[in-house]
């Protein structure tokens, strides 16, 4: 009886903050109720005994994947009239993907009416004793590894294209070579002088700075770097 | 009285029960944590420390806690008012559903959950939405420059930690964290796995903000960072919850590195104390380093900050937790193989 009101519970939240995800005026808040729909549906998981798929959606969603968002849109200064006035044009095409969605949904939906195999699979025994942190495990590392693996390379050849379309190496930058700095030492840098008082500091040429070891070629562009650019 | 107990009635006052019985003393705990900080930072600057209020300046966090609750609390007019409120009530919260799993002693965990390791990341990686929200919701430059940088750094430094939570995972074999500290029976982790150990202390500063890592705050350069505009009860929340998690992450290193409740070595001198207590003394132990690094250490740059967590942690933890899993499986000493 619990676990039934918990679920209708969690189930109307998640549907209505995700309605609130599209209408929402404000994108913060838009961002904000994706986040409590993510949080429902992890706690849809958990009532439905998956506690692994649970917390590993409240860690990647909303613990990384969302901050991030999150921060894109606070950052991002949106003027809604310019937004608007981009619907009129951009309505058909969107009406076709979500009709495109719809059909596929039900067509997934359908597939237990129409294949009666399917019915069963969607079944598919699991062992009560063994604990579904295990059995995904068993599923992934063992028998699909190489599916698991073909996944991964796919992530990392999008990971490495975005790197590659957005990495600029600014010559302009000063970049901070650790190893050279701690390479250093005091005696290369600093030279003890005797002044004579009321001599001055201006003739001996004491200001000017003692003469700079040659740069190692690959950083040329950065003679004075070694404080870095702060 | 057993019977009552087992009813839907009985078990939700059984839990309240148990929870206030956790979260009474943690709040203790937090109140004379700012005390102890302050104490010995005071000791270490050749300072004393409060010594007015009570006898040794003993009560002082309460003087505090009265001060907090008299000042007015204003929220700005520019400020979206739901969400800057939510923010510190959120920090807040965060901060104590997190102990719901951290098992005091053997079995003596409100909610002894298969996944319990993973609950604890997924809480302590929500810490960051209380700032991130505090900070926008003030429509104020500095907040919104501190939850920028708590946000980019939170971010960065979970990546590392979640290495290294895998790398004790591999050698327990469970994500329940009562297995976690019983498979330290004869061994803490602390000694095998001490790289990752000074990874994941390091890592826990930059989580809970903490000098040198306390950059979303850093008020050299942007006053106090998040909470430049909050006042009274609502800064009291933030303070609080800053502190509780600290004490959460001084339990976190406790139970993967150093034993939870395990007297030290099992032998029988230290086997008089009971469980929680050294539980309790290893919380502190961790605590006083934190305390230790803030009086010792200066404040990072962000591109050092930056360039830790990414070029030296990440590729660290990642080196040692496959060397790790490399040794489990060339000496047969995977649990539960």
């Amino acid at each position: 009886m619990i676990a039934a009101l918990a679920f209708y519970l969690f189930a109307a939240i998640l549907l209505v903050s995700a309605v609130m995800v599209v209408t929402a005026r404000n994108p913060v808040h838009a961002v904000l109720f994706l986040i409590l729909a993510f949080f429902n549906a992890s706690a849809l998981f958990l009532l439905a005994g998956a506690e692994f798929l649970a917390m590993i959606l409240v860690i990647v969603y909303v613990g990384a994947v969302a901050v991030l968002f999150l921060f894109v849109v606070m950052m991002l200064d949106v003027n809604f009239s310019q937004l608007r006035e981009g619907f009129q044009r951009y309505a058909p095409i969107g009406a076709a993907v979500g009709l495109v969605l719809l059909v596929e949904l039900a067509l997934v939906l359908g597939g237990w009416k129409f294949a009666p195999g399917a019915a069963s699979l969607r079944m598919a025994p699991i062992d009560p004793a063994v604990d579904n942190t295990r059995q995904l495990g068993q599923l992934l590392y063992t028998d699909y590894v190489l599916l698991f693996q073909a996944a991964g390379l796919v992530l990392l050849v999008a990971m490495i294209g975005a790197i590659v379309l957005t990495l600029r190496d600014r010559q302009t930058s000063r970049h901070q070579v650790i190893a050279r700095q701690v390479a250093r030492h005091p005696h290369e840098t600093l030279v003890m002088m005797e002044v004579k008082t009321g001599a001055g500091v201006a003739e001996l040429g004491i200001l000017r700075p003692p003469v700079d070891e040659p740069e190692p070629a690959g950083d040329a562009h950065e003679s004075h770097g070694h404080g870095g650019g702060h | 009285m057993i019977e009552f107990l087992k009813t839907p009635a009985g078990f939700a006052i059984l839990t309240l029960v148990q929870a206030l019985s956790l979260l009474v003393p943690l709040l203790i705990l937090v109140a004379y944590l700012t005390y102890a900080e302050r104490k010995v930072l005071g000791a270490m600057q050749l300072r004393k420390g409060p010594n007015v209020v009570g006898p040794f300046g003993l009560f002082q966090p309460f003087a505090d806690a009265i001060k907090m609750l008299m000042k007015e609390t204003i929220i700005p007019t520019g400020a979206n008012r739901a969400l800057f409120i939510m923010a510190p009530m959120l920090t807040f919260s965060l901060a104590m559903i997190a102990w719901a799993v951290i098992p005091v002693n053997d079995g003596w965990a409100i909610a002894d959950i298969n996944v319990g390791v993973l609950y604890l990341f997924a809480i302590s990686s929500l810490g960051v939405y209380g700032i991130i929200i505090a900070g926008w919701a003030s429509n104020s430059k500095y907040p919104f420059m501190g939850a920028l940088r708590s946000a980019a750094q939170m971010v960065s430094y979970e990546v590392s930690m979640g290495f290294v939570m895998v790398t004790v995972l591999l050698c327990v074999g469970s994500l329940n964290l009562n297995d976690i500290v019983t498979a330290q029976t004869r061994l803490w982790f602390a000694v095998p796995l001490f790289p990752m150990f000074v990874i994941f202390f390091i890592s826990t500063l930059a989580e809970t903000n903490r000098s040198p890592f306390d950059l979303p705050e850093g008020e050299s350069e942007i006053v106090a960072g998040f909470f430049v505009e909050y006042s009274s009860m609502s800064f009291a929340l933030f303070f609080l919850g800053e502190y509780a998690n600290m004490i959460l992450m001084a339990a976190m290193t406790t139970i993967l590195f150093l034993g939870g409740w395990l007297a030290p070595f099992g032998i029988a001198p230290f086997t008089w104390l009971p469980g929680p207590l050294w539980f309790f003394l290893k919380i502190c132990a961790v605590l006083f380093v934190f305390l230790w690094v803030r009086a010792t250490f200066p404040r990072y740059r962000y591109d050092q900050l930056m360039r830790l967590g990414w070029k030296v942690f990440l590729p660290f933890s990642l080196f040692y937790l496959v060397l790790v899993a490399g040794v489990l499986l060339a000496f047969g000493w995977l649990p539960n193989a």
